[in-house]
């Protein structure tokens, strides 16, 4: 994620050149521009951690859905889930959240952020307020999807290359456009996540569109929503005596 | 939907686990009990033994429908009869290209996912589920919390559910986007909270999965289909699809077709009836030049091929495979080099880098398919790259290598002559239009090759066509 220049970077916690921050792995986690809070190989202290009660509580109600050390399970297994709760609060996964998260869970925050690291939907650097992701594998490629992406990055300003290797910011800092592998929507191809909703097929024009929806505050083009589509074979009910006079669920 | 079409004939989808799917009402718990939701677990629970559910999922001969279709029933039954905590985890994670029946099954009908999901765990005994579904898929996701809150509210989830003395707690549980985490063991540590990295087999997470325990893995699809076969029981499931094949199978058609999306079909049917017939067949213009038969990972098929019935055995014997049923159809207008750059770069983004084969393996085959494309590369190199993939094969933890391996090295298989005249014609392009003067003021060298694709041959002791070994 090279050009990514945050309107709240704080030049004062910047890295030097060519520094690693001390235990972390050597990826993501050891370049997003900052140093780490505290020990990041330490169990931080609950009593010595600032944490918003509401946030304690949701972290807590997390953990304690998996099974616990009494069961044979671990708190670790809250690590995505929690990740996403703070990722959701902070815009990412910022280095409080992750020690907040790692003071309610009793891990270490090093622990949280080798895990935030390996996910691509878990930013360990700021990510802006809407995030566009365009998928540009197989079927959106042979549809019109690095056009797409193109087009996106046209609009906002976005760094192209940047957005096709892991994501790049908007001029304004705001939308983060990233060029992504299979959505997992090919029928909408070419498509795009918006705000973690998924839009499709769309044209080039839409980027644009979407943009500026994004940008004033309304509803993005809800008639290309993936909610609002039918079933690809339409309406139709089975004459097959099996499936009509069948004993299962949806007679 | 019945249509005629010039070249697949009258075809109707056979819906099942997508009947009245269209109904938005189908995905709260009020829809699908009207339309008979949960009759089966609540008869299941009062008087059927688990051990006659155990049996019945084997003698359907339900084979998984996540990739590998391997007999769920027969998994059910590894599960050791001891008292140990018991895990199910239902793997929602699909991220493999081309696949997306699990997203429409989820969607439009959460509950028949749950209710298949607590009838598997009943005859397992069963006492903690997940269903793990990849980060991209929020909405989903929050479908299904808000259909597992409607589940705890009726007591099909908890503690006593239905007053049969057995309990179950289903968790929802998001992935965070990596491809990997699809494949069954990198699933179990992503749900440890790990980094989602393949473990080695055996130990098969039948003995020892979820923290240890004996954890039955499984794919949306597979367990929606349960509470119809406990149902209706296994003759009836068998009377659909072929003998080896049987069931109904949600298949995502996408890609240059008209009309792309799921369709539910018996198992059996022809490739021409699901993609002429059904998804409306190519572009007007058009025509079909390959397609995956059973997504990216897929060794492809040509259209020669289309008369074959889509069944695990028939796509097996065609040298490739049905997995999870998404058929991705590219046609005249698609670079089969450039669709096979697509395909190692996703592999390549996606390994996760534990084992060498693999993670060098996906790199190299990326780097050298860009050559292709760039015309940088050599007609050898297509050798090379095809040596580089039987490398591949068999020599990983999990099969992620392999899932690059086969597609691509059936196309440049397939579709040699065209990596050749890409290779060609890109080089072509780094010379002046007279031909005899180079844009950087070299000469072409022979075979048309560029003086730093010669020089890069040489180095190597490749031979140079028209020259010898030089
Ligand atoms: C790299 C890789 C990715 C996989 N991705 C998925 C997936 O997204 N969904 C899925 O159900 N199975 C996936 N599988 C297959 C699973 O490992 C496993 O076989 C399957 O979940 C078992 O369920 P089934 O028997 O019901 O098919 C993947 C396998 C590999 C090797
Ligand atoms: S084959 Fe590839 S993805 Fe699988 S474990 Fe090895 S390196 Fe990881």
């Amino acid at each position: 994620m090279s050009p990514v220049m945050p309107s709240d970077f704080d030049p004062e916690n910047a890295e030097p050149e060519g520094f690693v921050s001390p235990g972390l792995p050597v990826d993501k986690a050891s370049t997003s521009g900052r140093l780490p809070i505290g020990d990041p190989e330490q169990i931080p202290d609950p009593a010595e951690v600032d944490i918003p009660d509401d946030l304690r509580d949701q972290i807590q109600a997390i953990v304690d859905k998996y099974p616990d050390r009494d069961h044979k399970g671990s708190p670790k297994s809250a690590s995505i889930p929690v990740l996403w709760i703070i990722q959701r609060r902070y815009g990412w996964c910022t280095p409080e959240g992750i020690v907040q998260a790692a003071a309610v869970m009793q891990v270490t925050p090093a622990y949280l952020e080798s895990v935030a690291s390996f996910y691509d939907l878990l930013r360990t650097s700021p990510q802006g307020e809407h995030q566009v992701l365009v998928c540009t594998n197989i079927a959106c490629w042979m549809r019109g999807g690095d056009e797409l992406l193109d087009s996106f990055c046209a609009k906002t300003g976005a760094d192209l290359e940047a957005a096709g290797h892991g994501g790049a910011l908007s001029e304004d800092g705001r939308i983060l456009v990233s060029g992504f592998e299979c959505l997992g929507a090919c029928d909408l191809a070419p498509m795009a996540s918006v705000d973690e909703r998924y839009f499709g097929p769309l044209e080039n024009a839409d980027a644009s569109t979407i943009v500026d929806q994004l940008e004033s505050g309304a509803e993005v083009l809800p008639e290309k929503a993936l909610d609002r589509r039918g079933l690809a074979g339409g309406v139709a009910d089975s004459s097959d005596p099996r499936v009509v006079d069948g004993k299962g669920p949806n007679q | 939907m019945s249509e005629v079409n010039g070249n697949g004939g009258a075809v109707e989808e056979t819906r099942v686990l997508l009947r009245h799917a269209e109904d938005p009402k189908m995905a709260s718990l009020e829809g699908y009990e009207s339309y008979g939701g949960y009759r089966v677990l609540k008869k299941a629970l009062k008087e059927i033994e688990p051990e006659w559910i155990v049996g019945e999922l084997e003698e359907s001969g339900l084979r998984g429908r996540g990739g590998a279709g391997f007999s769920m029933g027969k998994k059910v039954s590894f599960l050791p009869h001891t008292d140990d905590a018991k895990y199910l985890c239902c793997n929602a994670d699909e991220s493999e290209p081309g696949a997306f029946k699990d997203r429409e099954l989820m969607q439009r009908n959460p509950h028949q996912l749950i209710e298949g999901m607590i009838i598997s765990s009943f005859a397992a005994s069963i006492g903690h589920a997940f269903i793990f579904i990849r980060g991209e898929y929020d909405e989903q996701a929050d479908i299904l919390d808000h259909a597992v809150e409607e589940a705890y509210e009726a007591g099909y989830l908890g503690n006593n559910i239905l007053g049969s003395g057995f309990n179950l707690e289903l968790v929802v549980h998001r992935g965070a986007g990596a491809y990997i985490c699809g494949e069954e063991t990198a699933l179990l540590d992503a749900l440890e909270g790990k980094r989602g990295n393949p473990r080695l087999k055996p130990p098969f997470p039948a003995v020892q999965g979820l923290y240890g325990g004996p954890t039955l893995i499984n794919n949306v699809e597979t367990l929606s289909n349960v509470s119809h076969i406990v149902a209706n029981g296994a003759d009836w499931f068998k009377s659909f699809g072929t003998e080896q094949s049987p069931g109904t199978k949600v298949v995502s058609v996408s890609g240059c077709v008209k009309r792309p999306g799921n369709y539910e079909v018996e198992l059996g049917v022809t490739l021409r009836d699901l993609i002429f017939g059904l998804a409306g067949g190519p572009l007007d213009g058009h025509e079909i030049k390959a397609f995956y038969p059973g997504g990216s990972s897929s060794p492809v098929l040509t259209p020669a091929e289309l008369d074959l019935p889509y069944s695990f055995e028939a796509m097996a014997e065609a040298g490739s495979m049905l997995g999870s049923g998404s058929i991705i159809v590219a046609d005249d207008s698609v670079s089969i080099p450039r669709m096979a750059k697509r395909t190692s770069k996703f592999y390549r983004h996606e390994s996760c880098g534990k084992c060498t084969p693999c993670r060098e393996g996906t790199s190299w085959t990326d780097k050298m398919l860009e050559r292709v494309c760039t015309g940088e590369a050599t007609p050898m190199d297509l050798d090379i790259i095809s040596s580089v993939q039987d490398n591949i094969m068999g020599n990983c933890l999990c099969v992620l290598g392999d899932a690059m391996a086969m597609p691509v090295s059936s196309m440049v298989k397939k579709f040699r002559d065209e990596f050749e005249e890409t290779i060609a014609e890109e080089a072509a392009k780094t010379w002046s239009f007279d031909g005899l003067e180079a844009v950087d003021g070299q000469e072409p060298g022979p075979g048309g090759m560029s003086q730093k694709t010669l020089r890069r041959e040489r180095l190597a002791g490749r031979s140079i066509p028209g020259e010898g070994v030089s």
